[in-house]
């Protein structure tokens, strides 16, 4: 993941003041700062495709790599054909397609709340897709496309009834956040309430919504997430530059042309669909929608576009998440616990800078 | 109300006894219908329901006053989680069996999750808006959740015992746990019968408190070790129960004032009342079946919250 920043060495603060003072003239910093951003992209892009190489490649039989890409150009390989192309293939392909849209919809959420912290899994829009998505497996047998549909419908219910509640006028992106944390707990306990009561058989396929899993995937499972992203991306890329307009405050944004209300409802719009569609394909992998803004704005620095490159985090980190979980630990796991211990470090990690900041103001 | 709602508990259930007959079965140890049986069986329920009741609503008003929060709660702020996943641990590493024993995990646990919680929520500046406490809450929560998770997978057997466990619940309770534990809750308890004017004095804020004679920092140390002691003790008896340690302080407010000597003295009889009757409702609502009181309270808490953050603007809290 780190290896965009090898290329491009992060500025420091007091460095590109005496860059100024040298008289280096502002568009070649520009320049700087988009080669930086072409680097870190291209750089993700080289990891997820090895991390999905890798995939294919490993696990109880290994191909050689020739055979993995016999088997993607469509040949057929004895074995191989069955082995990649129907069991590792779907799985790598969901990971990759997931991430991207849990990195992708976690950053829109973050940025337009203001909050590194607001993620859809915080604020209660994946709590309200899961309790749909478990409601439809327990108490109506529902599977494919009839589940997704219904988890898209509780994830935009639920956002839908968040921002209801908590619009008053001022203040509304906090309020919005602490209405969405009760409503995910509201939420969470339904879910357990409705796992208590199934049976056994249903309870192991509903099991999947509490921490994520990608056991299992088949091409027919994937298509209505793969229907959501390709309608979706495009739409949250075009609105790319509304949103970093956005972050500048509701006040910068509309001076600079920005309708503020419509399009934070369209991005929310758009990115709720899009995550439940890839929360019911997937369930939700724990803190990825909230761990990826962070660390593509940390590798391209503030002032470009974080969608793309979080994307790509996104798509890295639970691909070499599934990869850890199913073949490096002492017996294979779910993603969702390797995406948890991920999560868990960044709270560490926001801890210590947090410590440093105090230390460095008093 | 409480002694009505402590009646109800032990006579309504999957099977439900009249009130003679639940008189009879207490007063008279030679009775041996199955009712009297039933009725003997929920007392443990309900005495632990009466202790988890008040332990966590005396926690809330704590926290609320500690951390001038009102939307502070030991589930909010991601300590029963903290609590949990020690005891997790506990149970499924080291083979830990009885109440008395991982009772000092689920200690240090909610400890551990409280200090985190409050060093993300403040950022070391001292003070947190409930913003960010309750964002910091929810995150540690979270990450607590899918490391208990995590940590049970391997442990089929153990999975579904947990999972009720993992609702909150007081059921299964039995008098020898309680008798284990009760000097934790205790303790927790005298703490809170003596924090009343240190928490009124936190209250007027940091300068008056310290000019008042009140050693602020100590004061909050005290405070935190109580509210922490009480929220693990019920963890560890009953699993995380969230909002009760919200909604009854709110409600007890309304009724006598913001005097936290008061408050506290109330907190421990609406607790019982609130946790008692939503028991009561779980066993009503699904008959035969239980609905964990934990996930009940989150049902009826979570509109309550909401509903606080209306009523408020957003300066006031």
């Amino acid at each position: 993941m780190s290896t965009g920043t090898l290329y491009a060495p992060r500025p420091v603060p007091g460095h590109d003041r005496e860059l100024g003072a040298a008289g280096r003239s502002v568009r070649s910093r520009r320049r700087r700062r988009q080669l930086r951003w072409n680097l870190v992209v291209a750089g993700l892009a080289l990891l997820v495709a090895a991390l999905f190489l890798l995939s294919l490649c490993i696990g109880e039989r290994t191909y050689s790599i020739a055979e993995v890409v016999q088997v993607i150009a469509g040949q057929h390989v004895p074995g191989a054909s069955f082995g990649v192309g129907v069991l590792r293939l779907p799985r790598a392909c969901g990971a990759v397609l997931a991430g991207a849209a849990f990195g992708v919809v976690g950053t829109c959420f973050q940025v337009l709340l203001r909050n590194t912290l607001a993620s859809p899994d915080i604020i209660g829009v994946t709590a309200g897709a899961n309790t749909a998505a478990v409601a439809g497996i327990i108490l109506f047998g529902l599977s494919g496309l009839a589940l997704t549909g219904l988890a898209v419908a509780g994830g935009l219910v639920t956002a839908v009834a968040i921002a209801l509640l908590a619009w008053q006028g001022s203040g509304a992106t906090s309020r919005l956040i602490l209405v969405g944390i009760a409503a995910a707990s509201m939420f969470d306990a339904a879910t357990l309430w409705i796992m208590t009561r199934g049976s056994q058989w249903d309870i192991q396929a509903a099991s999947r919504w509490l921490t994520g899993s990608l056991n299992g995937l088949s091409w027919a499972s994937l298509a209505p997430l793969i229907g959501a992203l390709l309608v979706g991306l495009p739409l949250v890329g075009l609105m790319s530059r509304q949103l970093g307009n956005l972050q500048l405050g509701d006040d910068v944004a509309s001076g600079l042309g920005v309708r503020v209300s419509l399009t934070r409802a369209a991005i929310m719009l758009i990115g709720v669909v899009v995550l439940a569609a890839a929360t019911a394909t997937t369930g939700p992998i724990a803190f990825v929608s909230l761990l990826c803004g962070p660390i593509a704005l940390n590798l391209v620095g503030a002032g470009h576009s974080s969608l793309l490159p979080a994307a790509l985090v996104g798509a890295a980190m639970v691909l070499a998440s599934d990869f850890i979980a199913a073949h490096l630990l002492l017996r294979s796991y779910p993603v969702g616990v390797v995406t948890g211990i991920l999560g868990g470090l960044y709270l560490i990690v926001l801890l210590i800078r947090m410590g440093r900041r105090t230390r460095g103001s008093a | 109300m409480l002694a009505a709602a402590c009646v109800l508990s032990v006579a309504v259930g999957s099977l439900s006894v009249p009130p003679g007959q639940v008189w009879q079965a207490l007063s008279d140890p030679s009775v041996h219908t199955i009712a009297a049986e039933a009725v003997r069986s929920r007392v443990p329920r309900t005495v632990l329901g009466l202790l988890v009741g008040a332990a966590l609503a005396c926690s809330g008003a704590i926290m609320q006053g500690l951390t001038r929060n009102p939307l502070a709660d030991p589930g909010i702020l991601g300590i029963n989680a903290g609590a949990a996943v020690a005891i997790v641990i506990a149970m499924a590493y080291i083979g830990l069996t009885s109440a008395a024993q991982y009772i000092w995990f689920a200690l240090a646990g909610a400890g551990l999750a409280a200090g985190a919680v409050w060093a993300i929520g403040t950022g070391g500046r001292g003070h947190a808006t409930p913003l960010r406490l309750a964002l910091a809450g929810a995150v540690l929560a979270a990450v607590l959740t899918s490391f208990t998770q995590a940590l049970l997978l391997p442990h089929a057997q153990l999975l579904q015992s947990f999972r009720s466990w993992q609702a909150g619940g007081i059921d299964g309770a039995r008098f020898t746990q309680i008798e284990q534990v009760l000097p934790f809750f205790v303790i927790g308890a005298a703490m809170a019968a003596c924090s009343g004017p240190t928490l009124n004095a936190l209250a007027l804020g940091d300068e008056i408190a310290t000019g008042l004679g009140t050693h602020v920092g100590r004061a909050r140390l005290f405070l935190a070790v109580a509210a922490v002691l009480l929220a693990a003790t019920s963890t560890a008896l009953a699993g995380p129960i969230g909002f009760v340690g919200l909604i009854v302080p709110h409600a007890v407010r309304a009724m006598v004032g913001a005097d936290y000597r008061w408050v506290l003295a109330w907190c421990v009889v609406v607790g019982p009342l609130l946790l008692l009757v939503a028991d009561v409702v779980g066993r009503v609502i699904t008959r035969p079946a239980d609905v964990q009181v934990g996930i009940l309270t989150a049902i009826i808490g979570a509109p309550v919250f909401i509903g606080l953050l209306r009523t408020r603007r957003l300066g006031e809290l």
